[in-house]
This record gives C-alpha cells, sequence and structure tokens, in this order.
C-alpha cells in the first residue's frame, strides 16, 4: 500500500462514505472536503447522487473546485434557493456541514460562542441547520476535532437538532432526524451507540482510541479492534486530484499532513 | 400611463423611524445596495431589518439604524461573517431574532398570504424557540395531532429590491440564475421599491422575451429607482461579481479604530455618483469577474 497521499484526501474518501445507498437525494457537501467527498462519491459508488455547481444549477459532473479554465459545467436542472428549501424540507438530501460545536446528541452550533444575548464570538447564524436536520440526511465534517469542538453538555447555541430527548416535548416529530457520519482529522464516528451515542467507527492510521476520547468533551462508545479508515486508492487520488486541480485540499488542515502520520 | 420612477432620496424620504424593512438578494449578491446607501445618509433609525445579510445589514449595522434584525445568516461568502454586523452583535447593540433561512421565507410566505402563521416542524427543538421567546408552537386539527412550530407572518413596512431591468410601470426582471426570495420579500411588503440597473419606457416592448425572468408582477412594485451598477460591492450576475478588493478593505476598517468614519467619509458622506467614481468606476465594477463557486 502507497502511503503517499494526505490526510485531507484520506478524509475526502471518508466523507464520500456517508453518501453511499443514499439513493437519488441532492448531495450537499459545505466546504473543501466535504465537497470532494460527495462529488468523489457520485463518480464512483453512488451515480444516483444529484449535485449541483454550487450556486443555482444541477449537474450530472461533479463540477471542480476554482477556477475553471476552459472547462464549464453543464446543467440536467435548476436548484435555486428556494427549491433547495424544498428539496429539504421533502427529505430528498444528505448534507454535510462543518459546525463549529457538536454535542453529545448530535445537536450542532454555527451561531457563535459564548451566551445568545451576547455572544463572545458571533459566527454565520443558524443558516440551514434547524431545517436540514429536522428533514433529512446529516453528516459532520471536524478539521480539528477536539473539545473545543465536541464540547461537554450542550452546544453553546443549538442551530441542528439531535438527539436529545429533553428538547423534544410530546407530539413533536423527530421521525425524519437521521444523523450518520462525523469524519474528523483523528477518526470517523458516527450515532449508532446505546440511545444514538456517539460510537468510533474506525480510527485513522497511528491514531489511538485514548488520542479521541481525551479530544472529546463526552463519552463515546466503540468496539474491540476498531479498523484503521481505509487509505484512498489510486483510482480515488486521481479522482481527488482532477476535482480539486488548485489544491484547495491542502490548506484544510494545519500543515496539511500526510495521510499516515508518523506513531 | 403612469410612472412610477422616482429618486433614491425620495424612497428614502417615505421611510420613518422604527419601519420594518426587508431587503432582497442573498448575503452578497444582488443586494440593493444604493438604496441602501441612501438610507445610511438618513436620519432615519431603529428599523427592523429582515434579511438573508451581506454587507446590507453589515452597513446598516455599522450606521447602528439597527434595533432588531431578523436573519438566518449575515455573511460575504468569501469572507464568512459580516464584520460590521459582527462587530454589532458582539457589542449586544441590537436585538437579535436568528431563524433558520428556510424559516425565514416561510414567515414572509405567511404575510404575503395575509395568514398569522404558517406550519413547520423547522426550528423544533432548536434555540430559534429559545431566542424568539414570541414564537408558538400549534398542534395539528387532524389525527396525527403532531405539533409543529406556527411561523409568524413576517410583514414588513417596506421592501427594497435591485433588479436587471424595470420600467415606469414597475415591471421587473432578474437575469440572473437564482431569483433569491425577492418575491416573497414583495408580497410580505406594504411597499416595494426596486432599483435597475436599467430603465425602460416599456419591457414589453424592450424585453418582453425575456418575460419569464420577471419574478413579480408590477402591482406588488410601488417604485422604481434608476441605479446603474446599484448592487456594488455586492454581485449582480450576470452583469458583475462582486467586488472582493473593496469589501476586504471594508471588512479590514471594522478592526480599526475609527474604521466606519473612514468609510463613510469615502463611501457614504457623497452622491451616489461619487460613490461609483470612488470605487473605481462604472466600467470597472461592470467588469468585475463573476464568483466562482
Amino acid at each position: 500500500m502507497s502511503h503517499d497521499y494526505s490526510l485531507a484526501e484520506l478524509l475526502v474518501v471518508a466523507a464520500s462514505e456517508a453518501w453511499r445507498d443514499n439513493g437519488e437525494v441532492l448531495a450537499s457537501g459545505i466546504g473543501v472536503v466535504p465537497r470532494l467527498g460527495a462529488s468523489l462519491a457520485k463518480l464512483t459508488h453512488s451515480p444516483q447522487l444529484l449535485m449541483t455547481d454550487a450556486e443555482a444549477f444541477l449537474v450530472e459532473e461533479p463540477v471542480p473546485l476554482g477556477p475553471r479554465g476552459d472547462y464549464r459545467p453543464r446543467f440536467s436542472g435548476h436548484m435555486s434557493f428556494a427549491r433547495v428549501f424544498d428539496c429539504v424540507w421533502g427529505g430528498r438530501r444528505h448534507v454535510m456541514i462543518g459546525p463549529i460545536q457538536i454535542d453529545r446528541f448530535g445537536q450542532t452550533n454555527l451561531s457563535g460562542i459564548g451566551s445568545y444575548a451576547r455572544p463572545k464570538v458571533q459566527m454565520l447564524g443558524m443558516r440551514g441547520l434547524p431545517g436540514n436536520s429536522i428533514s433529512h440526511l446529516n453528516s459532520m465534517f471536524v478539521p480539528n476535532h477536539s473539545t473545543r469542538v465536541f464540547v461537554p453538555g450542550e452546544v453553546d447555541i443549538v442551530g441542528g437538532v439531535g438527539y436529545n430527548p429533553a428538547r423534544w416535548q410530546s407530539g413533536m416529530n423527530a421521525g425524519h432526524v437521521d444523523l450518520r457520519l462525523i469524519v474528523t482529522d483523528l477518526c470517523v464516528m458516527d450515532f449508532g451507540g446505546r440511545d444514538h451515542a456517539v460510537r468510533v467507527r474506525s480510527l485513522h492510521p497511528n491514531v489511538t482510541l485514548e488520542q479521541v476520547r481525551a479530544a472529546t468533551g463526552f463519552p463515546l462508545e466503540a468496539g474491540d479492534d476498531l479498523p484503521v479508515t481505509p487509505a484512498p486508492t489510486a483510482a480515488q487520488l486521481e479522482i481527488i486530484r482532477r476535482l480539486d486541480p488548485h489544491g484547495l485540499r491542502a490548506g484544510v488542515i494545519k500543515g496539511n499532513p500526510p495521510g499516515v502520520r508518523s506513531a | 400611463m403612469f410612472d412610477k420612477t422616482l429618486t433614491a432620496a425620495a424612497v428614502v424620504a417615505t421611510l420613518r423611524d422604527g419601519m420594518t424593512i426587508g431587503i432582497g438578494g442573498w448575503g452578497p449578491r444582488r443586494k440593493p445596495m444604493a438604496l441602501v446607501r441612501e438610507l445610511v445618509r438618513s436620519k432615519v433609525t431603529d428599523l427592523t431589518v429582515v434579511a438573508y445579510g451581506g454587507p446590507d445589514v453589515g452597513l446598516l449595522c455599522a450606521a447602528g439604524k439597527v434595533k432588531k434584525l431578523i436573519y438566518g445568516f449575515v455573511s460575504l461568502d468569501a469572507i464568512p461573517v459580516e464584520p460590521w454586523f459582527r462587530r454589532a452583535r458582539e457589542a449586544g447593540a441590537f436585538e437579535a431574532r436568528e431563524l433558520d433561512e428556510g424559516l425565514l421565507q416561510w414567515g414572509l410566505r405567511a404575510a404575503a398570504m395575509r395568514v398569522p402563521f404558517l406550519p413547520t416542524r423547522v426550528g423544533l427543538a432548536t434555540d430559534v424557540l429559545k431566542v424568539n421567546p414570541d414564537f408558538r408552537t400549534v398542534r395539528s386539527p387532524y389525527a396525527d395531532g403532531e405539533v409543529l412550530l406556527a411561523m409568524p407572518a413576517l410583514k414588513l413596512d417596506v421592501a427594497l429590491l435591485h433588479v436587471d431591468r424595470a420600467d415606469r410601470l414597475g415591471n421587473v426582471q432578474t437575469l440572473g440564475p437564482d431569483p433569491y426570495f425577492d418575491e416573497q420579500f414583495a408580497r410580505a411588503a406594504q411597499r416595494t421599491y426596486v432599483s435597475c440597473e436599467e430603465l425602460c419606457e416599456r419591457l414589453d416592448l424592450a424585453h418582453g422575451e425575456d418575460a419569464r425572468f420577471n419574478i413579480v408582477e408590477r402591482s406588488c412594485i410601488t417604485g422604481v429607482v434608476e441605479a446603474p451598477c446599484g448592487a456594488h460591492p455586492t454581485s449582480h450576475p450576470p452583469a458583475y461579481g462582486w467586488d472582493l478588493e473593496h469589501l476586504k478593505a471594508y471588512t479590514q476598517l471594522a478592526t480599526e479604530e475609527g474604521g466606519w468614519e473612514k468609510y463613510r467619509a469615502q463611501f457614504i458622506d457623497c452622491s451616489e455618483a461619487d460613490y461609483l467614481t470612488r470605487a473605481g468606476g462604472a466600467a470597472r465594477i461592470r467588469a468585475l469577474a463573476l464568483p466562482i463557486f
């Protein structure tokens, strides 16, 4: 096995797995790694996926990131923001975003740090988190796995819903909530533990479970003999490099470390 | 016939302290910036602003015009968090009513349909309910008995939009790839003013073949202002891209002592014609490359 791949490339491949067997859903990867992951999924195991040019049109061939030179995307349909909301509320979508905080319930925050009344740091706002999380499949990307992101207790401002019974009053319908993968720079996790507890699925090369637990503000479930996150294949690397001709993925993780970090 | 054209100053002269103003466009895209600049020049204040926010919201925050802000986000895209919005928000300068993006258009739709609310699941089990303490839930009267959020109508006193083309009668066309929610802003408002890149006598005669790009009928349009490059520094596809150089300088000023006074002196305290000259001129603006996503 060649070790000639970056951690970011490993994460793209891990992220692409989120969209496997989803059927004809709109695959929305927000940010460099999620977008490359969705594009890789469509070009390999899941051609049924719908995807946009990241503006307003549907494409059947994922659009490379950054300046395009002579490349002109070909459009198969229209996906204005109004139609995105209709698609979201109808449930045929799977989005992967990078929240600033995630808690043990899978609740997410993109609004800010500190109290809502007077945030220490104001971030984007809730954006589409409440609607996405209560309507369709959701996954998360975390380039800096740490207790600052995976917080103890609840996230400071709950934008995306999760599996927190205290937040679901009688009569509210949580039936469409379906949180899938969390891809981080240390591991891949899901919500497959007891009562949807966060569970480690695989560790990246030379990462230990102790290391992951120390960087997480809440308990994690994990089976014995955790697998190592699969390395990208040569074919996958070729696709990633074609989709990211300007190498934006090199800027995702500080120092752009190799996929196999020194033990 | 009749004529709905007027000046930006005449639009702003109809605004009053305490009004609820909706602003069309999306983040740094197709914002009615010429109208917003004119509003910043005025004495009108204590506004409730409803927007998918970009530098429109940033300027109004910087100028201290915002009493309450109803928003899903305020962003310059390439610069993720709008710098003047962030500064005002962290200083506790206005009442912040954060919403899901889809919920915002749902509230506009309720206002447009003249119903008190529209039901949705969106916002349940999140802090949307906590940060909007006046929001209530409602139980479905049908057999399912589901509890839903009753998103209240977001009624606007005035909506401000920027479009590609308009005529004196109030017909409008937007040619870009996404109409955003301008139609819903117009329908939710008592009065809607549009600024336009190109003013025509009659759109049916000049550009009738593009009638499918008409986003809302003219009965929803109160007044029309001719404002070439009026979306600058936001993008106006397909005509021109956003002005990242301008937005970066604007962002830098938000971290400096006296930064707003500097920006204001250069880009607000002047006529719109002078603004365009100071921003590099119409030819430069029209040559701004469209952003690549």
